[in-house]
């Protein structure tokens, strides 16, 4: 059985993306700490919301000063794409019973582009846990130390963690601004945001800007009854399963990339995106 | 409510998210309306956090250090640096341009 998971290719994958994932929980438990949150409440969201961008948002409303309703809000808009993920990873696997309620858990960016980068349907399901099961285990274990080191830290400006966390954003981001369309969603969004920071209480923008969002993604639908099926605009938050099947040779080379798209490129993984 | 309630709703909310995908019909992903308004508001809600947290405290509009955590971790990033070295790029170029005197 231990012999199967080391050669199987599914299973390296997902251990090699959970090892990637997992050391930048780091960064989330010293910028939860920094945005205000305690040590438990940063454990908390990692253990049971378990979604990095959601994660993320939750603390990036916090430091800027807004409620903890917006904070919750955006943590919930922002967790929206793992409803889809979650489709996908139902009528791939097809898990019942108990393992379906442990599926819904880790059903996360990294433990589906892990999934849907395999061809055979055994290894599409042990890089599933693998990478879902590892990624939880190695973030909440990095999210502590990293809390308890930002916590040691003290002052967060003077360390720059601020900066950090404009980082962190730009960097979960970044792999998906992969097209023209997806990258004027994005300045439409940010636009809007620094249009209403300075009439709306704080945490507000980013709600605004989900709804611009929102329309944005209407919009490209009733556009894209033009386009060729497969969604030229790669605005998907991922491919189908039936799409994944095409890009892969099952082999270890086939690192998942930042936003389980099955269009990734190749070589910049390691910048997992959750 | 306190922050501890709002923490314990996200958790809530987020894992409920989660257990819908499994639970409806795969045939809601023939829609293409889902899965565009699923990736639109990811692009558009990072954008918004990203802007929000470089450039606003509280309801002001502020150019500080943050700025040059941004424009630093973009260059990171177009270089391909992985995610946690970006991170710690942006606290770098933060803390420096601070010590410089920036605010």
């Amino acid at each position: 059985m231990l012999v199967d998971l080391l050669r199987s290719p599914g299973a390296r994958v997902g251990a090699s993306v959970a090892v990637a994932t997992g050391l930048y929980g780091v960064s989330f438990g010293a910028l939860a700490v920094a945005s205000g949150l305690d040590l438990w409440q940063t454990c908390a969201l990692s253990l049971v919301l378990f979604s990095g961008g959601s994660q993320f948002a939750f603390v990036g409303v916090v430091a800027g000063g807004g409620a903890g309703a917006a904070a919750a809000s955006a943590a919930a808009l922002l967790g929206v794409r793992n409803a889809v993920y979650g489709m996908q990873i139902a009528a791939l696997l097809r898990p019942r019973g108990w393992r379906r309620l442990a599926a819904a858990h880790v059903t996360i960016d990294e433990s589906l582009a892990t999934s849907t980068g395999q061809v055979d349907p055994v290894e599409q399901r042990r890089g599933f846990w693998v990478a879902g099961v590892g990624v939880f285990v190695l973030w909440n274990l990095f999210t502590l130390v990293g809390a308890l080191t930002g916590e040691a830290l003290g002052d967060p400006r003077r360390w720059g963690l601020d900066g950090a966390a404009v980082a962190a954003f730009l960097g979960l981001l970044w792999p998906r601004l992969r097209t023209r369309e997806a990258g004027a969603v994005a300045v439409a969004c940010a636009l809007a945001t620094v249009l209403v920071v300075p009439v709306v209480p704080p945490g507000l923008p980013v709600i605004v800007a989900a709804v611009v969002a929102v329309g944005a993604g209407l919009l490209a639908a009733r556009r894209a009854g033009a386009v060729p099926p497969g969604g030229a605009a790669g605005l998907e938050p991922d491919v189908t399963p039936d799409d994944a099947t095409g890009g892969s040779g099952g082999g270890a080379a086939d690192e998942p990339g930042h936003d389980a798209s099955g269009r990734r490129e190749r070589d910049d993984e390691g910048q997992e995106a959750r | 409510m306190s922050l501890w309630a709002w923490v314990a709703v996200a958790c809530v909310v987020g894992y409920a998210t989660k257990l819908l995908g499994h639970l409806v019909p795969s045939t809601w992903l023939d829609d293409p309306r889902v899965a565009r308004i699923a990736g639109t508001l990811t692009i558009g809600l990072l954008a918004s956090l990203t802007v929000a947290n470089a450039v606003s405290t509280g309801q002001q509009l502020v150019l500080d250090a943050r700025l040059g955590a941004l424009v630093a971790a973009a260059v990171a990033l177009w270089l391909r640096a992985p995610f946690l070295v970006v991170v710690v790029v942006g606290a770098l170029a933060a803390a420096g341009l601070r010590m410089l005197g920036l605010p």
